[in-house]
């Protein structure tokens, strides 16, 4: 029986910047027998183990079209998170998953893509990004947009993407905005979902996949809604506090639904069945 | 069916010791528990029901998932499943009941359990009848009974100086070999019949049209109100034979560790609260109608069962008397109905 509790050891070989309180952590693992089962799909999670210390739920920020590593992109707020952030290249840690549902990437092909992303939201985000953007996959999709928002300009995640690799991609647009002004930026400024009515994309044939801080989730769903997106066609993916991720502790559901197996990807019209409990 | 006379008890419960860690019920300073005994005499079946339930043998307050050692360039992992062969020994059929609706959650289609489960498989379950069922009792409102014989091996009917045996599987058929017991007689099949209908089961719910009520009612006011006097200690939890919910810790020192399993509980405010400090359901209102919703909505949604199986530990380890029966009565917005005075 495969034990649904058990991490394959694995071994952070890079880690990079991303905020004064964001890094992501490329991982492999140290059996490379383990890719052959661990296949993920953009959208998906996994459960990353510090030793001596605990596990959390963290999304997989890379692509599943990047094979032999993972990485994962963790905000500084807790204890496991906290622990992580103390580690160096090199360093052995557990990893379990994939975990949960996925974006689902075959019913938008052929359709243009609206991403709508706050702070560490992006991470989740990003593996649908890469996904629809690398290689063959780009042709089944249509125009791909990306509204993106932080605190500072500090605060922005994945400034390589934002800056030198998203824009020059063909039929991908990056808007960018920060809270509040601040010298050198010559951006917008504003809440990202104020930002999204300004571009007020059309909901024609078009997905919008959002994630964020709940409150900013809360808002740009709203937006949404107002721009003529229909439920099924608004994407966000939830986050909760998990243990197990496989359905049994007991403390991620929202009503009947575990967000770590029947989530964290849910459309809208799914989320307004769903007790407003998360 | 079989006899067994009470004074052959000793006897097979000792030999059932040579080859099954037995869990029986034991009596310690008036706290009865399923603790695992060396020999028949430290076990007591003149009890009504025990204060924690027999789950724990399955599911433990506490158990290690795997350790670890940590090297620099190397991790090895240790899984600590238990494989022993176990007997449950003189649990109540509520009880034994609970085990078919845990199992629900740690065997589904998606994920299987294997420290739960490898227990399950090597688990032989001797029931004891009740006869004089206390008044906390509702079990016959969830499809069980004092007598029921959902999910047991093998069932002990208490006819006063006998057992009469119902044999009701092959694995319960195992339990006996070597033991030439006699057909029950006539005369005790009347007396089983006689004990089972004098074993009423007093208090009652009604769970029809409960879930319908449920589905509508998360925003009701109803909740605002129902919660105020439960203090959020989870003794209901700690003693309900199917809540399953658990944490994950780190035991460790140096370089070496334990990742633990623990029971947890939905009516801790620590449960949900996320790193970032929100947490979904920050007060006892969203949590004591998270435990209601799960066992009688959530639950069914799911698998199709009620998560209760009445045997009305809840009620009677609850430090502020609130009552299960109460809460559903007052859902179903009727009053319990009771046939004693």
């Amino acid at each position: 029986m495969d034990n649904p509790l058990k991490p394959y050891p694995a071994t952070i070989v890079k880690i990079t910047d991303e905020t004064p309180d964001v890094k992501t952590f490329q991982i492999v693992f140290d059996d490379p027998g383990v890719w052959d089962h661990f296949r993920h799909k953009p959208g998906q999670v996994a459960q990353i183990s510090v030793f001596g210390v605990g596990e959390a739920t963290i999304s997989i920020t890379s692509s599943p079209t990047r094979k032999g590593l993972l990485e994962f992109s963790v905000k500084r707020v807790g204890l496991l998170t906290g622990a992580l952030h103390q580690l160096e290249a090199g360093s052995k840690v557990g990893i379990r998953g994939p975990l949960g549902n996925h974006f689902p990437y075959e019913e938008m092909k052929g359709s243009d893509l609206l991403f709508i992303g706050g702070g560490i939201g992006l991470a989740p985000l990003r593996a649908l990004i890469d996904f629809v953007l690398d290689g063959e996959n780009r042709s089944h999709y249509g125009q791909v947009e990306i509204i993106y928002g932080a605190r500072s300009a500090a605060d922005l995640c994945f400034k390589d993407d934002l800056f030198n690799r998203w824009p020059h991609m063909p039929g991908t647009k990056v808007y960018l905005t920060i809270d509040r002004p601040e010298e050198g930026w010559n951006g917008h400024v504003g809440f990202v979902p104020s930002y999204l009515e300004e571009i007020s994309p059309s909901p024609r044939n078009r997905f919008a996949i959002t994630c964020g801080p709940p409150v900013m989730i809360k808002f740009v769903l709203s937006a949404l809604q107002k721009l003529g997106f229909p439920d099924e066609r608004i994407i966000t993916t939830l986050e909760m506090k998990m243990k197990c991720g496989v359905g049994k502790c007991g403390r991620c559901n929202i009503g009947s639904k575990f967000v770590c197996v029947d989530g964290p990807v849910f459309y809208l019209s799914q989320l307004k069945e769903l007790p407003p409990e998360f | 069916m079989l006899l067994l006379k009470k004074e052959q008890l000793l006897a097979w419960l000792n030999k059932l010791t040579q080859a099954y860690q037995v869990f029986a019920p034991v009596n310690e300073e008036g706290c009865v528990s399923f603790k695992q005994i060396e020999a028949g005499d430290q076990c007591t079946l003149d009890y009504t029901n025990s204060k924690v339930p027999p789950k724990e043998v399955l599911f433990p307050r506490s158990e290690y998932l795997f350790c670890y050692r940590c090297e620099k360039e190397h991790v090895e992992l240790k899984e600590q499943i238990d494989e022993h062969k176990k007997v449950i020994f003189g649990l109540r059929p509520c009880d034994a009941r609970s085990f078919l609706l845990l199992d629900n959650v740690f065997r589904n289609e998606r994920f299987q359990d294997p420290y739960y489960l490898t227990r399950r498989k090597n688990t032989v379950l001797v029931g004891l009848g009740c006869n004089q069922p206390p008044a906390t009792c509702f079990c016959t409102s969830l499809g069980s009974g004092p007598f029921a014989t959902e999910g047991l091996d093998l069932l002990l009917v208490d006819i006063g100086d006998r057992y009469v045996l119902e044999v009701l599987t092959e694995r319960g058929q195992e339990l006996l070999s070597g033991m030439e017991l006699p057909a029950a007689d006539q005369e005790a099949r009347e007396a089983a019949q006689k004990v089972k209908e004098g074993a009423a089961v007093s208090s009652r719910v009604t769970l029809e049209g409960l879930k319908s009520k449920l589905d509508v009612s998360f925003d009701h006011p109803l909740w605002d109100l129902i919660h105020e006097k439960c203090l959020g200690c989870a003794a209901c939890t700690y003693t309900c034979p199917t809540c399953h919910c658990f944490d994950i810790v780190d035991e460790a020192q140096g370089n070496e560790g334990c990742r633990v399993r623990s029971w947890d509980a939905c009516m801790f405010p620590l449960f949900t609260l996320h790193g970032s400090g929100h947490n979904p359901r920050p007060t006892n209102k969203e949590r004591f109608r998270q435990r209601v919703m799960h066992k009688f909505k959530y639950f069914v949604d799911n698998f199709n069962a009620t998560a209760c199986v009445g045997c009305g530990r809840c009620i009677l380890n609850c430090p502020v008397n609130l009552d299960i029966r109460e809460v559903i009565a007052e859902i179903q917005g009727t009053e319990v109905r009771s046939n004693k005075q």
